[in-house]
């Protein structure tokens, strides 16, 4: 930094801060963004570094900063989609068929505790979870009923699963073949993506190890069975939910991608032929400019590690297309209304950053899963986006703002550190195992929960203009009666099959994990003998043994 | 089964800050591994942090656990997205105190000191 004795030597951005900005004091507040960065009162062209062409170039060109598709939102609005699940298949059915009816354009599917972490609704474990956090599916029969209706050759389906995600990805092609719909059709995503779960969600079954043979055994069957699904979205929404910085989220995100990539490829497939399906799901967070520079920031990662480290040829495999979620953690239980506003400044980062496809959350979410009240809310505030506000008319409208380029320049600097720290770990597995991105997700939050304590950190009607004559709102409630129907549902159902037709589907899974075949044949016929899903994950847990943390604090 | 565990590290870190002894059992943890624990190092309180919407169902169960393990003077205490109605269901049920979202640290950290006498 330059002092008053050598003047000659400033800059005329540096001239203006010492001789005008330094004049008046600054207000008493935090001003870094919300991961802790130091922003500068003023960018110019004076503190900002930008190539046009080597850094930012145009739209559906390399390395795609501004935007993965020529047209962007003057093309085709993003898809809205709205996360929903809860009860049985049946509630779910019943909301999937409401947000159709009221203009979505996807679908995507939350699943409840035990399904997420491989358990039927009858394990001991599952008591009391089951329908509570998303629908309970224990067997292709639950499948069929939460699609029932619903052409799968005509919408695209997320779902939002990870360590079984095999078996459900298995289900639903099941559904699809009984609805007459080629595998070549059905188009969506299924999460898959076990690394953020060791890392940031936790919802695990097996060690890493035998879990990534699973993804890649996926990735394998899509590229050639399933071409247009998308079979591993690599998540950094979770990471952020659980603390991390926008710098965190974006890094170990991508880091997550290129140990799948490179999984593949081990297994010996070309990486044009499966990088063009792998897709992102990101965090929308409060702090806005910050996060349009991640998704950029992102974009232009992706591509360039892709072409030149990973080889990819084929344009299509250095697209870095994503799904935003608004913020869980930035809703407050107080207030909730108030939530609708953050909701809305959270879409429009992720509008104004270019994502494919997004979830608002609806309101009342702090306190409980969310009523069709405040869904039509959500799903409302990306349509005023969409149609009112002439947002999506231009691409990329902040990319040559000093302020968002040298943002997006340093989250790209701090993703590259980390990729060299991880690298010296051995490896994404190797510093799953060493705690490292636990430990650096649990500093990241704890500063900001001091941050929040000290009241440094404003949250509205928490911390500052609290409310005390409060009214409360109407919430969701889950009949607990769902828990004892679909027990006794999956428990009929394991009646009723084919006794030997099951067993002899779950006796080939587990020689198909023993001799390292890929499982997902497998796990189709055992869809169709309606082996539960517990089942074939209690299988595969007797081969390959399950996970247990050591956690840190 | 709960995988949420942001909250209940802030607090056990906080805790730990504040002097007392901690020891955090991670995730998934069953009501009967929780009593298991809170019997083997002879806990003076049990937190737990529940955002599954499961708590009707488990947290009651931990409060009989301990109380049939003798362990009648052991404080429980929960965090977590708990409704209204819900949190005076539990309270009659033997929780001692429940903090629901934006609760402030520092007012955990105190209801604890308060209730656990020194040394213990």
């Amino acid at each position: 930094m330059a002092t008053t004795e050598d003047r000659s030597a400033l800059n005329a951005t540096e001239t203006w801060h010492q001789e005008l900005y330094e004049r008046k004091p600054e207000r008493e507040a935090l001003l870094t963004t919300m991961s802790g960065l130091e922003v500068e009162p003023l960018y110019t062209p004076d503190n900002v570094d930008v190539d046009y062409e080597r850094d930012l170039g145009y739209p559906g060109v390399f390395p795609y900063t501004r935007g993965v598709y020529p047209s962007m939102h003057r093309g085709k609005l993003w898809t809205m989609r709205q996360f929903a699940g809860f009860g049985t298949a049946e509630e779910t059915n019943e909301r999937f068929h409401y947000l159709l009816e009221h203009g979505q354009t996807g679908l995507s599917t939350a699943f409840d505790m035990p399904t997420l972490m491989g358990y039927d609704s009858d394990h001991p474990k599952s008591l009391g979870e089951v329908g509570r956090e998303g629908v309970a599916i224990d067997s292709l029969e639950d499948m069929e009923r939460l699609f029932e209706g619903i052409p799968l050759d005509q919408v695209s389906t997320s779902m939002t699963i990870n360590a079984p995600a095999a078996m459900l990805l298995a289900f639903y092609i099941c559904v699809a073949e009984e609805q007459g719909v080629p595998r070549d059709k059905l188009r969506g995503t299924i999460q898959t993506d076990i690394l953020k779960e060791y890392i940031a969600q936790k919802e695990w079954i097996f060690p890493p190890e035998p879990s990534m043979r699973l993804c890649v055994d996926m990735i394998e069957f899509c590229a050639n069975e399933v071409p247009r699904w998308h079979p591993v979205s690599i998540s950094g929404y979770h990471i952020r939910e659980a603390g991390s910085t926008a710098a965190q989220e974006l890094a170990f995100t991508l880091a997550d991608g290129f140990a799948y990539v490179e999984a593949a490829m081990e297994r010996g497939l070309d990486v044009d032929a499966f990088a063009p399906r792998l897709s992102f799901f990101f965090n929308a967070h409060i702090d806005f400019f910050e996060e349009i520079a991640k998704y950029r920031a992102a974009r232009r990662i992706w591509a360039r590690e892709l072409r030149d480290r990973y080889g990819a040829r084929n344009p299509r495999s250095w697209l870095m297309r994503f799904h935003a979620q608004t913020a869980g953690v930035s809703l407050t239980a107080q207030q909730p209304q108030v939530n609708i506003v953050r909701t809305a400044v959270e879409a429009l980062a992720a509008v104004l950053g270019g994502c494919q496809s997004l979830h608002t959350n609806s309101f009342d979410e702090a306190l409980a899963l969310p009523t069709e009240h405040a869904v039509k809310i959500a799903l409302r505030t990306q349509q005023v986006l969409a149609h009112e506000t002439g947002v999506p008319n231009t691409i990329d409208p902040l990319g040559g703002s000093y302020f968002v380029e040298d943002l997006t320049n340093r989250l790209e600097a701090e993703a590259y550190d980390y990729f060299d720290r991880i690298r010296r770990f051995g490896g994404v597995v190797p510093a799953i195992k060493e705690n490292f991105f636990q430990r650096e997700i649990a500093e990241a939050s704890f500063r900001f929960q001091n941050e929040v304590e000290r009241g440094e950190r404003v949250i509205v009607g928490v911390n500052r203009y609290e409310d005390p004559d409060e009214k409360e709102i109407e919430i969701l409630h889950i009949d607990p009666a769902l828990e004892a129907q679909q027990i006794e549902r999956v428990q009929a159902l394991r009646v009723r099959r084919d006794a030997q037709a099951a067993e002899q589907a779950l006796l080939r899974l587990k020689e198909d994990a023993v001799a390292e075949r890929n499982l997902m044949p497998a796990m189709v016929d055992a869809s169709k003998a309606y082996v539960t899903m517990g089942e074939m994950c209690d299988a595969l847990r007797e081969v390959w043994g399950v996970w247990r943390e050591t956690p840190v604090f | 089964m709960d995988g949420h565990d942001r909250g209940a590290k802030i607090i056990a870190r906080a805790l730990r800050d504040a002097g007392m002894e901690v020891i955090y059992t991670g995730l998934h943890q069953t009501p009967e591994q929780i009593v298991e624990t809170a019997l083997q190092e002879d806990a003076d309180a049990v937190g737990i942090s529940i955002l599954s919407g499961a708590h009707m169902t488990l947290v009651p169960k931990i409060v009989d656990g301990l109380r049939e393990h003798g362990l009648e003077d052991v404080l429980v205490v929960v965090g977590g997205t708990i409704p209204k109605p819900d949190i005076a269901a539990l309270k009659e049920r033997g929780v001692a105190e429940i903090f629901t979202p934006g609760a402030p640290v520092s007012d955990i950290v105190e209801f604890l000191k308060s209730k656990i006498p020194v040394g213990a």
